[in-house]
């Protein structure tokens, strides 16, 4: 059990994160004080063409100098900063969260390499190799806050009512399969793709060998990164149209492939074989995030909750319709998506 | 006369606002109007007692009125999942949706629900002796529909503008007692395991008359076809749908 709600204003207004901290805390009871995080887009507009690295230190000794070695060798660090934090008695500071505004050199790792090559080598390299640090977002103009504590006691502790974004996307965790911890904690990032996850998903093992084959490496102990590295694989590596890849995710059963018009079932068919190991078994309500847009989808037989609202520009994906409610007492409209059917909101 | 008590619940957490339902009740307090309701979980839960009425204004939170026995409820809004969650005695109405397992596990009483709800609704109903559930949805309902249902008695009206009462799959999956009743197509592919299409019968008829005449009476609905139109009736194929799945016998 988790609690998400997730806001896009698709004229890109900006919001701050004040009504977000207020409704995500309602939900408080589908978490255990063990994790919780916020993501907001277009939060760093005087840096909006460099890669905002975010890293968990451990201290700010060796890990550091180890991983700026590594940016130094792939890059340029315009500008970074500790991220300014706020002592809160219900949570302790177990990590010291940083930032980078880096721009790769894209000869750096050879003439193939794109920028964002180069930004996934460098999460795989420091992730792997160098203890006591931890790139958790990797992604241009977008901020992560995240930690070990309550909804409330997170945003307080980042005081995300000082950031403005047009997407916000908000988790509040209750860790069932492995340990709560700061890199466990939802939004995970990978370049403009960010997921908030309630639920499991049971088909983990087979996901992320399929995800290794194509060079990804899981870090984070938590199968939410596999939605992340597999939406970033279909969509921006296999560059499947968003309904496509959600569909390739959650495709309809055999039994109901069976009885659709040929051309159909033939296509249904195809996807289905083609990413076999990529389909996300198990019970789940996603919002995946990038600079275009939000989606939320759940599992194909609904084993958790998945309401939407809109508002004027406003779409809103949450648990629960009281969490929407705290932020938009009047939705011009309210409704709960049919399993594994993506709801898209995107920027105008 | 009634008397009546209202509190105002902005901000207030479950436990100290069924706190104050309980003592109301105890009180001899029959109305009990909770305003700025938003999100509260348990509203209600395990409550007894005669002539008593709640009226939630507001989306009240998940597991609304379980295990209640005797006193009615009214919400002006839509509900989160599983409203009247093994409820023993007494009545919802829920003047909106619902989400997923409505009247999960239901052993008693009535549930009302003016419009469509979630997944999943009726899972595990079940009756003994004197005590038969019963759930009334209004418009329509998604997959699963009374899946694993042991008794009672569920109704859709298939009221939906353009939306088939249901057409998603597993309607009755595992049913093993009890009875839906679905006014509409239901094609025999969205039939689970278990359950099996049956005659609708006068004598069905006249059981679900006075339920859809509390649903009218309820929400202000004057629809006569809904006394007269025909109604698929779905019951369980046998009392042990997975008796082959157990190798020991």
């Amino acid at each position: 059990m988790c609690g998400i709600i997730s806001v896009i204003d698709r004229k890109k207004n900006p919001m701050d994160g004040t009504a977000i901290r207020e409704a995500l805390s309602i939900m408080d009871e589908r978490g255990n004080g063990e994790g919780a995080g916020y993501a907001v887009y277009g939060a760093f507009p005087e840096f909006a063409d460099y890669y905002a690295i975010h890293v968990f230190y451990d201290d700010l000794i060796g890990p550091k100098t180890a991983v700026e070695e590594e940016l130094d060798k792939v890059g340029t660090v315009k500008h970074d900063e500790e991220i300014p934090t706020f002592e809160q008695p219900n949570l302790k500071k177990r990590h010291i969260p940083w930032r980078y505004f880096f721009k790769p050199n894209v000869t750096a790792l050879g003439t193939t390499a794109s920028e964002e090559d180069i930004l996934v080598y460098l999460m795989k390299k420091v992730n792997t190799t160098i203890p006591g640090a931890l790139i958790y977002s990797t992604g241009k103009n977008i901020a992560i806050f995240k930690a070990a504590g309550w909804p409330e006691d997170v945003a307080d502790f980042y005081r995300i009512q000082d950031y403005e974004g047009y997407i916000w996307l908000s988790h509040n965790r209750y860790p069932t399969n492995t340990a709560g911890w700061w890199g466990g904690a939802h939004p995970f990032n990978l370049l403009d793709w960010s997921v908030v996850h309630n639920g499991e998903i049971t088909s983990y093992g087979t996901n992320k060998r399929y995800l290794e084959s194509f060079g990804y490496v899981c870090t984070m102990h938590t199968d939410t990164e596999v939605v992340a590295y597999l939406t970033d694989l279909l969509q921006r590596q296999h560059k499947l149209p968003e309904e496509l890849a959600f569909k390739a995710l959650t495709p309809p059963f055999w039994d109901e492939i069976d009885i659709m018009p040929e051309k159909e079932r033939e296509f249904n068919t195809a996807l289905r074989m083609t990413y076999s190991p990529a389909m996300m078994n198990g019970p789940f309500a996603i919002v995946v995030a990038s600079s275009e847009g939000i989606a939320g989808i759940t599992d194909r037989i609904k084993l958790r909750p998945l309401v939407a609202a809109e508002k004027g520009d406003r779409l809103y994906l949450s648990s629960e319709e009281a969490a929407i409610r705290v932020m938009e007492p009047a939705p011009d409209r309210i409704w709960m998506p049919r399993a594994g059917e993506p709801v898209i909101g995107r920027v105008y | 006369m009634k008397n009546s008590k209202t509190i105002d619940a902005k901000g207030m957490h479950y436990t100290p606002l069924n706190k104050e339902i309980r003592a109301a009740v105890k009180d001899g307090v029959t109305e009990i109007i909770l305003n700025n309701i938003n999100g509260q979980r348990f509203i209600g839960n395990g409550l007894r007692g005669e002539d008593v009425t709640i009226i939630v204004n507001g989306v009240p939170g998940g597991d609304l009125c379980m295990f209640m026995s005797g006193p009615t409820c009214i919400v002006h809004a839509n509900a989160e999942h599983a409203p009247g969650n093994t409820l023993d005695r007494g009545k919802i109405f829920i003047h909106g949706t619902a989400g997923d397992a409505v009247a999960h596990s239901m052993r008693g009483g009535e549930v009302y629900v003016r419009d469509s709800i979630g997944y999943r609704g009726g899972i595990h109903m079940k009756e003994y002796k004197d005590k038969c559930p019963v759930l009334v949805v209004g418009e329509y309902t998604r997959a699963f529909l009374g899946e694993y249902m042991a008794g009672g008695i569920l109704i859709v009206l298939g009221r939906g503008k353009d939306q088939p009462p249901v057409d998603e799959r597993g309607v009755g999956t595992g049913i093993h007692g009890g009875e839906l009743y679905i006014r509409g197509e239901v094609p025999d592919h969205l039939l689970g395991i278990g359950a099996e299409k049956k005659p609708f019968t006068e004598a069905d008829r006249e059981k679900i008359r006075p339920y859809i005449e509390k649903y009218c009476r309820e929400f202000g609905v004057d629809e006569p076809e809904l006394y007269i139109d025909e109604y698929v009736h779905i019951g369980p194929s046998s009392a042990r749908p997975f008796a082959e799945k157990y190798c020991w016998e």
